[in-house]
Formats: C-alpha cells, sequence, structure tokens
C-alpha cells in the first residue's frame, strides 16, 4: 500500500547564463516549476516522479566560471557554488553560441552533480533536453522497473537490469590470482598496493551505498574447465564465447567463498595461462579477440585472461618471473564492479558528453542513481516482508511474539514511512538510510528462530494428540468423581431424613 | 536429504549420495549444496568395506569418495533443521555452508528419500514431516522471494502425496509412487548384505549420466525415466504451478550450474601516478606477538584434578510427585494412626 503512493521528489536547478534565456518562457525568472510524471509498473503499483525545478539567472561569480577555456575547468569551477547535497541536480544552460561545448555535442554532464547544457532554440526543445538530462542523472521509468525486478514479469527486463546487483548492506569483493602453472611461471602481484590506490578510493566513494570488505589470495593449479582451441592463423589459444559460462563452475569450489560472511560475495578472478596454452585470448560472438580479455557474471564477478609476454629467446631457466601489471587489471576489474553494479553507459544518447570520474570510478550522479535504485528496491523489500510476516501471524493464532520481534517490526515500519517522507521531500541521503534501517529490521524480524510455524501447534493438532491419550484415563476418573458427589449428596440428604 | 538411519536403509544413503554426485559432477559446488545424511554408513560396523558406499552390486563406483561434505550429519537431520534450512529461520551463529543463501534468480532443487506414507515422511525413526507443513515452507520462501523455480524430487513409498497440497507458484514435483503404491529396492548386494538403491533413483541415474553440462535435454525425458515395467510403481509428476513448459526446461537448469556471462567491453582509465597519494593502512598498529601453536588439552591440569564437587539439588518435579503419590496411598490403605508405627 504505501508503494502504490510513492513518490520521488528531485531538486533541480536550472541556470540561464545570459544570452541564452528563450523568449518564449512562461513566467519571467526566477520561478519554480513542478514537473510531475507517473512511472506505471503494473497494474496496481505506480511510482510518482516529481522534478522540482528552480529557474533562474546565473550569478556574477558563476558567469566567471563559465568563462573558463573549457568544459571541465569550467565544471571544476563552478563546484563550489553548486547546492550539492544527495540527490539534487544543478543544469547551466548556455548560449547556443557558447564555446565551451565542442560541436555536435549539446550536452556536457560533469562528474560531480551539475551539467552544461547548449540551448536549441526553442522552448519545447529545451524542455525535452531537460527531461532527458535528469532523468538520466536521477532515475528512469527502466531503472525504477528493474529496482522493483521482483515484481515485474521476467521477460520484459534488459540485461542490463538482470545483471544488477540487489541491494544489500555489505558486500564482500574478493580478488584471486589463478595460477595453473607454478612451474613455468612465477606470478607475483601486489595486490596490496593496488587495492589501497585504485580500489579504495571507489570503495570509498561507495561506502555511502553499503559496507564493502576486501579480500586476496593466490590459488595454484587452478584450471579452467575448458581446453581452449589453437588457432592456427593467429598462432593463439581462444575461448569461445559459448564455452565461458562453463568456465566458473570448476573454479568456484576452489574460491572458499564459502568461508566468507553473509555478505554477497564478488569474486574477481586473475588467470594467467599455462605456458603451454599462450597466449590465450577470449573470442566474442563474431570470432573476433576481446580487447579487454575478460568476461563477468551477473551477481557472481569477473575473470580476466592475462597473457604473459613470450619472452623473445627461450628461456634458461624455468620458472619465469611476472610481475603483474596491475593498473590493466584493475582497469578492467573496476570497470566490471561498476557494471556488476548497473551503472553502464549504454542508455546515454550521442550528443551527451560525460565527464570520465578518473580514479574515483563513479561521478556523484551515479552514485545518486544507484541511491535511488536501493532506496525503491529496499522499501519495496520491507512492504513485502512485512505483508508476508503478517499473513504468516495471522495463519497460526497461538505463535508467541517475542517483544525484540515486535519492536523491530515498529522499527521497521517506522523507518519505511519516514523514508517514504523523505523521497517524497527529496532528501535522498537521510531516505537511503532510513531505507536501510527499515530493511535490517525487518530481516531481523521475519528471520527470527523463534518465528518458525513447525514449534506452534494449532489447537485442532492438540486435541487430536491429547484427547486419544488422555481420555481412555479421564473416564474412570470422571466416574468415581461423580460417585462421590452423588454419595456426597446422600449423606447430606440422610440425616435429614432418618431423625 | 536422506531421512533415515540405521543400516538396513543403506539404500537411501546410496541414493543420497549418488544424487550428490551427479550434481557436483554437472558443475555445482560444495557451497552451494546442502547434504543432509544420518552419515552412519561408511564408518558403521557392520559395513564389509569400510569408508566405502556403493550404489551398484559391481562395486564399481564408491559414491562416498574423498569429497563428500556433509552438512547436517547424523542427529542434526530433523524436520525442524530442515524446515529452517528451507525458510532461513535459522540461529545466527549458523556458519555459512549450513544455511540456503538463495535469492530470487536461484533455482533449487530439493531431492528427498527414505520412508514414506500417504501424506508425509518419516524423519529417523522419531517424526514426521507432512505435506502441508512441507507446503507451507515452500510458500515461505516464495514470499520471501528465496528461489526462482524448485525442483521436487522425492523417492519414498506413496511420493506422490507428498507433493499433493503444493500451492506456491513455480514448483515442479517428481515422485517415484502414487499414494497407495510402495517404491521398491533395486537390487540386494549379497556381499554387502543389504540392497543397495531404490530403483526410480537408480535409473534417474543412469539418465543423468548422460548429462554433461552443456546439453539440451529437457524435462520431458525426465519425466519418461523409469517406467512401470522397470520400477513397478507409477512414478508421477505435477507440473501444474510451474510458469514455463517443461519441454523448454533444460535438466541443466536444475541439476547443472550454467551461468549467464557477459563479455566486459568497457574499461574505466585510471590514472596510475596519483600524486600526493597516502597510504590508507592505520599508521598506529599494535606490535602483535608472534603466534604460536596453542596448547589443545592441557593434560596435565586434567590429570591432577581433583573431582568438583558436585552440589546437593532437593529432588524437584517427578520424584517428589512420586513419593507423594506413594506415601498417600500407604496412608489411605492403613489408616492415619500407623504413622507412629512408622517414626
Amino acid at each position: 500500500a504505501a508503494l502504490a503512493q510513492l513518490q520521488l521528489a528531485v531538486p533541480v536547478a536550472v541556470v540561464f547564463a545570459p544570452g541564452s534565456v528563450p523568449g518564449d518562457l512562461p513566467k519571467p525568472l526566477p520561478f519554480r516549476d513542478v514537473q510531475e510524471m507517473e512511472i506505471s509498473l503494473n497494474l496496481r503499483a505506480s511510482v510518482t516522479s516529481r522534478y522540482e525545478m528552480v529557474c533562474r539567472s546565473t550569478t556574477a561569480q558563476e558567469e566567471a566560471a563559465l568563462a573558463a577555456a573549457t568544459a571541465q575547468e569550467a565544471d571544476a569551477a563552478l563546484h563550489p557554488l553548486q547546492d550539492t547535497t544527495v540527490g539534487s541536480l544543478t543544469i547551466y544552460v548556455l548560449p547556443e553560441t557558447s564555446p565551451l561545448l565542442p560541436q555536435g555535442v549539446s550536452v556536457y554532464v560533469g562528474k560531480h552533480r551539475s551539467a552544461l547544457l547548449r540551448a536549441v532554440g526553442s522552448l519545447a526543445g529545451l524542455r525535452a533536453l531537460l527531461r532527458q538530462l535528469t532523468q538520466l542523472m536521477s532515475f528512469t521509468a527502466g531503472s525504477i522497473a528493474t529496482a522493483l525486478a521482483d515484481r515485474v514479469p521476467e521477460g520484459q527486463l534488459s540485461p542490463d537490469a538482470r545483471r544488477r546487483l540487489k541491494s544489500s548492506l555489505g558486500y564482500e569483493i574478493t580478488f584471486s590470482l589463478l595460477n595453473p602453472d607454478p612451474k613455468s611461471h612465477a606470478v607475483t602481484w601486489d595486490i596490496e598496493d593496488a587495492v589501497n590506490r585504485y580500489v579504495q578510493p571507489v570503495l570509498d566513494k561507495l561506502s555511502l551505498v553499503a559496507n564493502f570488505s576486501v579480500d586476496s589470495q593466490i590459488l595454484y593449479y587452478a584450471v579452467l574447465g575448458v581446453t581452449p582451441r589453437f588457432d592456427k592463423e593467429s598462432s593463439s589459444f581462444l575461448l569461445s564465447a559459448h564455452s565461458l559460462p562453463h568456465v566458473i563452475n570448476p573454479v568456484e569450489a576452489r574460491l572458499g567463498s564459502s568461508a566468507a560472511s553473509l555478505y554477497p560475495v564478488l569474486n574477481f578472478l586473475l588467470y594467467v595461462p599455462e605456458r603451454s596454452h599462450s597466449p590465450l585470448y577470449i573470442q566474442d560472438k563474431d570470432g573476433a579477440p576481446v580487447s579487454t580479455n575478460a568476461f563477468h557474471s551477473p551477481r557472481w564477478g569477473g575473470i580476466m585472461v592475462y597473457n604473459v609476454e613470450a619472452p623473445a629467446s627461450p628461456p634458461t631457466s624455468l620458472p619465469l618471473h611476472v610481475d603483474v601489471d596491475m593498473v590493466r587489471v584493475m582497469e578492467v576489474f573496476l570497470a566490471q564492479l561498476r557494471l556488476l553494479f548497473g551503472l553502464s553507459q549504454e542508455e546515454v544518447p550521442p550528443e551527451f558528453l560525460l565527464e570520465s570520474p578518473g580514479n574515483e570510478g563513479l561521478a556523484d550522479w551515479e552514485l545518486d542513481r544507484l541511491l535511488w535504485a536501493h532506496t525503491v528496491e529496499n522499501i519495496a523489500t520491507v512492504s513485502t516482508t512485512l505483508t508476508s510476516l503478517a499473513q504468516l501471524l495471522d495463519k497460526i493464532g497461538n505463535i508467541v511474539i517475542k517483544d525484540d520481534v515486535a519492536s523491530e517490526v515498529y522499527r521497521a515500519v517506522a523507518s519505511a514511512q519516514s523514508a517514504v517522507a523523505e523521497l517524497a521531500t527529496g532528501h535522498l541521503q537521510s531516505a537511503f538510510q532510513a531505507s536501510k534501517e527499515a530493511v535490517t529490521s525487518s530481516e531481523r524480524a521475519f528471520f527470527d528462530p523463534s518465528l518458525l510455524h513447525l514449534l506452534y501447534f494449532p489447537d485442532d493438532q492438540k486435541f487430536a494428540i491429547y484427547i486419544p491419550l488422555f481420555l481412555p484415563m479421564a473416564v474412570p476418573i470422571l466416574l468415581s468423581l461423580a460417585k462421590i458427589v452423588r454419595e456426597a449428596r446422600q449423606r447430606k440428604k440422610e440425616p435429614t431424613k432418618v431423625d | 536429504v536422506c531421512t533415515s538411519r540405521f543400516w538396513f536403509n543403506y539404500r537411501h544413503v546410496a541414493n543420497t549420495l549418488s544424487v550428490y554426485r551427479s550434481v557436483k559432477r554437472l558443475g555445482i559446488p560444495d557451497s552451494h549444496i546442502v547434504l543432509m545424511l544420518a552419515d552412519d554408513m561408511a564408518c558403521n560396523p557392520r559395513n564389509p568395506k569400510p569408508a566405502t558406499v556403493f550404489s551398484h552390486k559391481n562395486m564399481e563406483l564408491n559414491v562416498y569418495g574423498d569429497d563428500v561434505e556433509v552438512d547436517y550429519r547424523s542427529y542434526e537431520v530433523t524436520v525442524e533443521n530442515f524446515l529452517r534450512v528451507l525458510t532461513g529461520r535459522i540461529p545466527p551463529s549458523t556458519p555459512r555452508s549450513k544455511r540456503l543463501l538463495s535469492d530470487d534468480r536461484s533455482n533449487i532443487l530439493i531431492y528427498m528419500t527414505g520412508h514414506g506414507g500417504n501424506g508425509f515422511l518419516k524423519f529417523q525413526d522419531s517424526e514426521e514431516i507432512t505435506n502441508v507443513e512441507l507446503a507451507d515452507a515452500f510458500e515461505q520462501m516464495w514470499q520471501k522471494k528465496r528461489y526462482n523455480e524448485l525442483l521436487f524430487i522425492i523417492d519414498t513409498c506413496q511420493g506422490a502425496s507428498m507433493y499433493e497440497r503444493f500451492y506456491s507458484p513455480n514448483i515442479m514435483a517428481l515422485a517415484s509412487s502414487q499414494v497407495g503404491e510402495d517404491s521398491l529396492s533395486h537390487q540386494p548386494d549379497l556381499g554387502i548384505g543389504v540392497h543397495l538403491m531404490d530403483r526410480y533413483t537408480f535409473y534417474v541415474l543412469e539418465f543423468l549420466e548422460e548429462i554433461h553440462p552443456a546439453s539440451q535435454t529437457n524435462m520431458n525425458d525426465l519425466f519418461q525415466v523409469c517406467p512401470k515395467s522397470l520400477c513397478v510403481s507409477t512414478p508421477g509428476h505435477r507440473t501444474d504451478l510451474f510458469r514455463r513448459d517443461p519441454q523448454n526446461v533444460l535438466i541443466t537448469d536444475f541439476f547443472g550450474s550454467v551461468r549467464k556471462v557477459e563479455i566486459t567491453t568497457e574499461t574505466i582509465s585510471l590514472n596510475s601516478d596519483v600524486a600526493g597519494f597516502e597510504s590508507k593502512l592505520p599508521k598506529d598498529e599494535l606490535a602483535t606477538e608472534s603466534l604460536k601453536y596453542a596448547e589443545q588439552l592441557p593434560v596435565a591440569q586434567i590429570i591432577h584434578q581433583k573431582p568438583k564437587q558436585k552440589d546437593w539439588h532437593p529432588p524437584g518435579g517427578f520424584i517428589l510427585g512420586l513419593w507423594a503419590l506413594i506415601i498417600m496411598v500407604f496412608f489411605k490403605t492403613y489408616g492415619i494412626k500407623h504413622m507412629k508405627h512408622v517414626f
């Protein structure tokens, strides 16, 4: 029921630079405009999105910042002047003749929460472009639908959607180096340094979303389950695309993921092929070797094949020492991590230019996208969990609900309500925290060990078990009690009769 | 799940272990298998070939092998633990290997064998699980999105009664015999002295031996396994709750594990010389003492320990009631004036 009225509010500031104001604006600047759109998921549930736009013209400082040479510098200069709360957006509309945006590009999306847009003449065109941009940077109907994926029939999900990890309180990331041929290759990788340098900044950025823990291991004599084919033309070994699904399982048994925590585990494997199978390339469906030499599996992780450079002359002594180039490896692994979280760049229209987020791994607005999706997913999960818990408790009338289970349920309901309220007012960060608390409480209440229905007999079972045992025993007791009562009554009557 | 114990139920353990092996061969790792066995066959004093469990008279295949990972063994195989694993209502101290950590995209295969009757399955000779409880457990799993599709196979007498009461969507069920029929065992082995396997599971395993991870065989073939001429009982199946047509369901959807993979085509660009990079390690790490082997059994202390004085507790409950009853009967019979003769 709470979901049917879910409102997602996004505060957007649209700032018009001088010379970019379209002639046919309905009201003079500054003004507020609210655009509401309904995203219907199925017959019963729908989500309303509200874009609260504040349209104003630039201040003097902003104009100075916009006078920079490139879009990137302008964005960096504008960053301290913006409202940077989580979930908000700032869009600067530039005149058509502005030199900041290169030719053919009408929108430049920065790595924080702002974008530069080139005014395209009419108001209607501007409105359409604004809507596209705001949807890209916050959420689209598609991304909300995928967040609630278990309520939508499966056939309608895009591959992007199926790839997404479920929202969880934490994730465990494991980096594994697989060396099937230690006699030929002595592989070392400086994983600790690589994790601190490249992975940790990304995880710090994502720390708002969940807790992360990272570990790494090296596995020897771990082979892929598939034998690669030798290709004479390129004199290399090839793994075809349709044999890739069978690679993971034989390795998984040795990964030790069962010893890790209860959080979902993401495995990133680096495979150094044997000397007899080098170099090894992964083929895509068309038969061309893949440039990254890597593939990933949704909700599981990714595998990359690292080919050792063949030395010019045959080596005098095996094993060869191999020092893994961690930058190349981490570029692929972090890209896979982004894809596993559902942050891909497929839906971006061609005239949009996205600034690269650099070592941080993801832009602020991509983080916002994740937060919107996870918050909606959490609220949906809480409502289904609590509904099903209520159904269970109705069915078994005499189940005992401990005090802490009851308090968890109350807390879950209160947090969910506050999350919905915060979403409707546009405070994304507090809404997300509230939704996380709601999920924790509802899961704790639902999975409490005392709620096993087996432990609570319905009344008819009690009668069925105890009556055959006690009825025969009870018959002589009841009869003798009746006899005692009759005798007592007779004795009481006799003295009155006798005298 | 093997729900029986004792030597003469050898065939149930062999059934379960053979299915476990097939499933492992087709790719499912131990971390994704919950195996519940009484596990009293291989090391049973009555086993003429210790540390082995065979599934066929010719002793070709030792299904016990070297890498069997039993998650719930011996007295831990109870109805309560089984339901806790299914519904997830497990005490927080349970290790990860004993939990069913499935989500809404998992396909689950449940194989149960043992002694059963019309509407119930006997667990270890002391308790039963009814078909209603099982159906309720599956409904709890569905509501909490703990499975995408579920295949339930049961090899017991009157097995079809166990799946009659299911009402949650996406469940397909197979049973070795209908209500009123008994499932029979395959063949006795004179060397070991017991029946080694049940017929239905034997033919299912023959069928599974031909499946490899990339095979495209579908469920309809599995339904045809073990016709009445071979099995003597009539195997049954139930597909009305299943959303897809069984023709389109691959065997490897449940018995093996074929993951969806995608080629990674994007990379991000990293700046490798991060100037001014500080190490994130805590600077004030405490010096930990080097680890040494801990004494596990302080034998010296145990040998010289005096026996602990146990405190005397007054007799409680039952004993007290019994004595009260005896004394009451005595005085009712003989009258209270005799009390002075007692003391």
